[in-house]
C-alpha cells in the first residue's frame, strides 16, 4: 500500500526533524571549547537555556497536533507536562547563572543589564511563568477555553520572539547556524500554528453562522 | 540704469544663502561653542562596569599566563591632559579564571603619557558577550568603571580610556 507507506514515512521524517533540530544543536554546544573554562553550575544554566529553546519549538508543533501518533488529548496532555518542564528549565538557568555571577543576574532582573539580550531572555520568562500559573490555576478560575486562548496566544508571542531573540544576540556555547535554524523552526511552526487556529477559528464560526 | 531680474535661478542662490547663513548663525556655535567652553567631557561609569569589582587588587606585571592585552589612556576632563602614574584595576573571565576569582583582577599605573597595557589571559564570552572590566578608584578623581565589549572573541587586545574629573 503506497499511501500507508508514505505515512509512515513522513510520519518517521517528521520525528528525525524534530530530533535533529533539537539534538544537533544541544550535541555541538557540548563540544564547544568555551566549555573547558566554566564552572559547572554555569555549563548546567547554559544547557537549560537551550533545552528550554527546544522545548519551545515542541510546544506548538504539540498543540497544533502536528507531530505523527499523538492524538489530539495526547498532544495536549504534553504540551502542559512539557510548558511545566519549560518553566523548570528556566529557573535553572536563572538560578545557574545568578549563582555564576549574581550581579550580573541582578542586572539582567532588573533590566539595567548592559547586554542587548538580557530584557528579551526576561521578558520571555516572566510570560512563561504568568502561562505556567494561569494553566495550574484555570480550572480554579473557572477560565474557559476562549478566554483562556485571550490569555495564552499574546503571551506565546511573547515567549517565542523573546526567546529568539535572546538566543540569537548570546555569543556563548551554541553553534552559530545549528542556532539560527532552529530558531528559525521555532517561529516558523509558532506561525504555523497561530494561522491554523486562526483558520480553524473561522471556518467554525462560518459553519455556526450558517446554522 | 541696471535692471534687476529675479529669475529662477539667482532666486534659489539668494534663497540658499539665506539659509546657509541661518545655519551658520545659529547652528554652528550651538554645536561648537559648548564644547569650547567645557572641554573634554568626563567618562561616565557604563552599565555593568562594576559587576565582580575587587577592591584593591595588586599592581602586577601581567595577570596570570598573559596573552592577551588590555590597554587605554587616562586623561584630565577639561583640557584633555594625561595623567601619570593612575592605578587602574582590570578584570574579567578568562582561560584562566571567572571574573570573581582574585587571579583574575590585577592593575597597573599609568606612565607619563597616561597610557597603560596590562598582559592577562585571553577573555572568553562571559554571560553572552566578550567583555572585560576596567576601575578607576583611587579616590583623588571620581570612580569610573568600564565595561568595554570585543568585537570577537578570538580578539587577543581591548582598550578602554578614562577621561577622569575631580571628586
Amino acid at each position: 500500500m503506497p499511501i500507508k507507506g508514505w505515512q509512515s514515512a513522513r510520519a518517521s521524517l517528521i520525528w528525525v526533524a524534530l530530533a535533529l533540530a533539537i539534538g544537533v544543536p544541544i550535541a555541538l554546544a557540548a563540544g564547544s571549547e568555551q566549555l573547558a573554562w566554566r564552572g559547572p553550575v554555569y555549563i548546567l544554566a547554559g544547557f537549560a537555556g537551550i533545552i528550554a529553546l527546544g522545548l519551545v519549538l515542541v510546544q506548538p508543533l504539540l498543540i497544533g497536533g502536528y507531530l505523527p501518533g499523538l492524538s489530539s488529548y495526547r498532544g495536549r496532555r504534553a504540551h502542559h507536562w512539557i510548558g511545566g518542564a519549560l518553566a523548570l528549565m528556566v529557573v535553572i538557568h536563572v538560578a545557574g547563572l545568578w549563582i555564576t555571577s549574581p550581579p550580573d543576574m541582578i542586572d539582567a532582573l532588573t533590566y539595567t543589564s548592559p547586554t542587548p539580550f538580557s530584557p528579551f531572555g526576561v521578558t520571555a520568562m516572566w510570560a512563561i511563568f504568568t502561562v505556567a500559573l494561569l494553566a495550574l490555576l484555570r480550572r480554579r478560575l473557572g477560565l474557559r477555553l476562549r478566554t483562556w486562548r485571550i490569555v495564552h496566544i499574546p503571551l506565546a508571542i511573547v515567549i517565542v520572539a523573546g526567546s529568539v531573540a535572546h538566543c540569537l544576540l548570546i555569543e556563548g556555547t551554541m553553534e552559530t547556524i545549528s542556532k539560527v535554524a532552529l530558531c528559525a523552526a521555532v517561529l516558523a511552526v509558532t506561525v504555523k500554528v497561530m494561522v491554523d487556529l486562526w483558520r480553524k477559528r473561522t471556518l467554525r464560526g462560518g459553519s455556526i453562522a450558517r446554522q | 540704469m541696471t535692471k534687476v531680474v529675479l529669475n529662477r535661478r539667482n532666486f534659489l542662490v539668494a534663497g540658499s544663502s539665506v539659509l546657509a547663513t541661518g545655519l551658520l548663525a545659529t547652528g554652528v556655535p550651538g554645536l561648537l561653542l559648548p564644547a569650547g567652553a567645557n572641554g573634554l567631557a568626563p567618562t561616565d561609569s557604563m552599565s555593568g562596569g562594576a559587576n565582580n569589582y575587587r577592591k584593591g587588587a595588586a599592581i602586577v606585571e601581567r595577570i596570570g599566563k598573559g596573552g592577551f592585552w588590555m590597554s587605554g589612556t587616562v586623561r584630565r576632563a577639561g583640557d584633555g591632559a594625561p595623567l601619570a602614574g593612575q592605578r587602574i584595576q582590570i578584570w574579567a573571565h578568562t582561560t584562566e579564571g571567572q571574573e570573581h576569582e582574585p587571579q583574575s583582577h590585577g592593575a597597573t599605573l599609568t606612565d607619563k603619557d597616561g597610557k597603560f597595557r596590562l598582559e592577562m589571559p585571553q577573555i572568553i564570552p562571559i554571560f553572552g558577550q566578550p567583555h572585560g572590566h576596567l576601575a578607576y578608584d583611587s579616590g583623588e578623581f571620581k570612580t569610573v568603571f568600564l565595561r568595554p565589549v570585543m568585537r570577537s572573541a578570538k580578539e587577543t587586545s581591548l582598550e578602554a580610556h578614562f577621561v577622569l574629573q575631580p571628586a
